[in-house]
């Protein structure tokens, strides 16, 4: 950020006679709009997508009619435009504020989720330059700063006065506390074979090709170490099957049930972000991040630099219909289950393989 | 003004106001989001001077684990047992006179001491110091803590285990 304002004051632009201090609130600016567009358009796309995905899954069609509404072109596309067209009705709806909720709290709770998820892309490494903060403890502050997104879930549930969202919310609390255990220890698993914490240190470990990813190292442990991981960052992102915080068939919509308009559109992108920067998260600690699977095969034509955002998105994407398969074909757990699985299952897996591969390195 | 120092004033200001709202706010919930920027910001203060993992680690632990908790217990509270929790005013002048003294011993501590100057900007990797630090020189508080956690995590395993009658 520094070297960024010095490099445009020294620059020849119109910007260069502008204070540091400008300059940094212009950049802040501009880095939270660039984010906020890019979760936008991703929630677009993976939105159309699950549509579709759940559609075939159940052997229908799902959204066909939605199209650019061009004569003779007009039945073609599979109705791409049924996103926008919702995400425009969402902007337009009323925004109802029942009554006896707490009305500031109403108002913050969603966007103390969505800053949460927004925040954590700032370490994202989507290239080996395409990286905002390359920080030297970037996995950490990833885990630090998404635990923010524990308490917009808990205030929306108890701001919206209902019994629904407030029993939503204390699952959805309950959830990502008891889980954020397995995916913090597991996480340690691939800090421990790398012994660094920066993202691009993680991914530059696995550069190579597909057999120098992490996931098939130490064979099974790091394998064990994915399932977890994914399993884990799913439950805390309140996917399916651990979607009980908003469970349809008994809490409505859980803690987004008193949430309309431009609100509940929030914490809909937050979860479809959230869903691309746990695919960013696990491609890059697990899958080689932004290296190509070819390694030197095709003469290194595929590691050149310009195809780094390109490896990162595509494993990410692969990731996420991952987690929209898992949704539409398991059933939703109990809550006991839930529990069971987290701290009888998960948790001692993890220090499992944290201990296996301890071992291995000593000898 | 530098870049620093409207980071830092940002920070600082945010520290203060929530602080504030934490202390003077009626409604316990309102004192708990007060906690959670005041947390927030010093946070921001610490990678200001360089301390990025501790606050990374303040983050986790306050905001992830404590603060979770604590809205947890307000809201079984509130919303199960009807119990309405506010805090009120008492003992006024014993409080501000104990305020005051502790303000007072803080001024002398802050002006008496001799801080390690550092320019801003260039931050340092922490965590390899972090680590071998704990590793070598302070291993035994390191080991008491971890003795000292294990013991509460047993323990509150034991009183919260349901008795078998």
């Amino acid at each position: 950020m520094q070297e960024l304002i010095q490099a445009v004051q020294n620059s020849q632009t119109f910007l260069s006679g502008l204070s540091e201090a400008a300059l940094a609130i212009i950049f802040f600016v501009l880095f939270g709009l660039v984010f906020a567009t890019v979760a936008a358009v991703c929630a677009l796309v993976f939105v159309y997508l699950e549509r579709k995905i759940s559609a075939h899954m159940q052997d229908r069609l799902g959204p066909m009619e939605v199209n650019t509404g061009i004569p003779l072109l007009k039945n073609i596309g599979h109705g791409w435009a049924q996103t926008l067209a919702d995400a425009f009705k969402l902007l337009l709806k009323e925004d109802i504020v029942p009554n006896a909720a707490d009305r500031r709290l109403h108002l913050i709770a969603p966007f103390i989720l969505f800053c949460a998820v927004i925040a954590a892309f700032s370490v994202m490494p989507f290239g080996e330059k395409l990286v905002v903060s390359d920080m030297n403890i970037g996995v950490f502050f990833v885990l630090a700063i998404t635990s923010f997104s524990v308490i917009g879930v808990i205030l929306a549930g108890w701001a919206s006065n209902n019994k629904w969202s407030l029993l939503g919310g204390m699952r959805s609390a309950a959830q990502i506390v008891s889980y954020e255990i397995p995916s913090g220890l597991v996480v340690l698993v691939i800090v421990m074979q790398v012994g660094s914490l920066r993202f691009n240190d993680i991914v530059m470990a696995q550069a190579g090709g597909i057999l120098h990813w992490h996931i098939f190292q130490f064979f099974p442990l790091n394998l064990i170490a994915f399932i977890i991981s994914f399993l884990a960052t799913l439950a805390e992102a309140n996917r399916a099957p651990f979607d009980l915080p908003e469970a349809e068939s008994e809490l409505t919509a859980g803690f987004a049930t008193e949430y309309s308009g431009f609100k509940w559109a929030i914490f809909y992108l937050s979860e479809y972000a959230n869903m691309f920067l746990i695919g960013i998260f696990l491609s890059a600690l697990f899958l080689g991040g932004w290296t190509s699977p070819f390694g030197s095969l095709f003469g290194g034509f595929f590691d050149k630099p310009g195809w780094q955002p390109v490896w990162i998105i595509l494993k990410a994407v692969a990731i996420i219909f991952l987690q929209m398969w898992l949704r539409w074909t398991l059933p939703r757990l109990r809550v006991d289950q839930l529990m069971y699985t987290s701290w009888k299952v998960l948790t001692p897996f993890a220090f499992v393989t944290i201990f296996g591969v301890g071992l291995w390195m000593l000898f | 003004m530098s870049y620093f120092d409207l980071t830092f004033y940002v920070f600082a200001i945010g520290a203060v106001v929530s602080a504030g709202m934490m202390v003077f706010s009626r409604n316990l919930i309102y004192c708990a989001v007060g906690l959670l920027f005041a947390l927030a910001s010093i946070a921001g203060i610490y990678v200001l001077l360089g301390a990025d993992f501790l606050a990374a680690t303040q983050l986790l632990v306050y905001v992830g684990g404590i603060l979770a908790l604590l809205l947890f217990g307000i809201m079984l509270s509130v919303k199960f047992t009807g119990v309405e929790l506010r805090t009120g005013t008492l003992q006024m002048l014993p409080g501000l006179i104990i305020v005051a003294g502790l303000f007072l011993l803080l001024l002398r501590m802050i002006y008496r001491a001799e801080w390690a100057v550092q320019t801003p900007g260039d931050m340092l990797p922490t965590t390899t110091t972090i680590g071998k630090r704990i590793m070598t020189d302070l291993l035994i508080p390191f080991e008491i803590a971890s003795i000292l956690l294990l013991i509460a995590l047993i323990g509150a395993a034991y009183m919260a285990r349901r008795e078998r009658s």
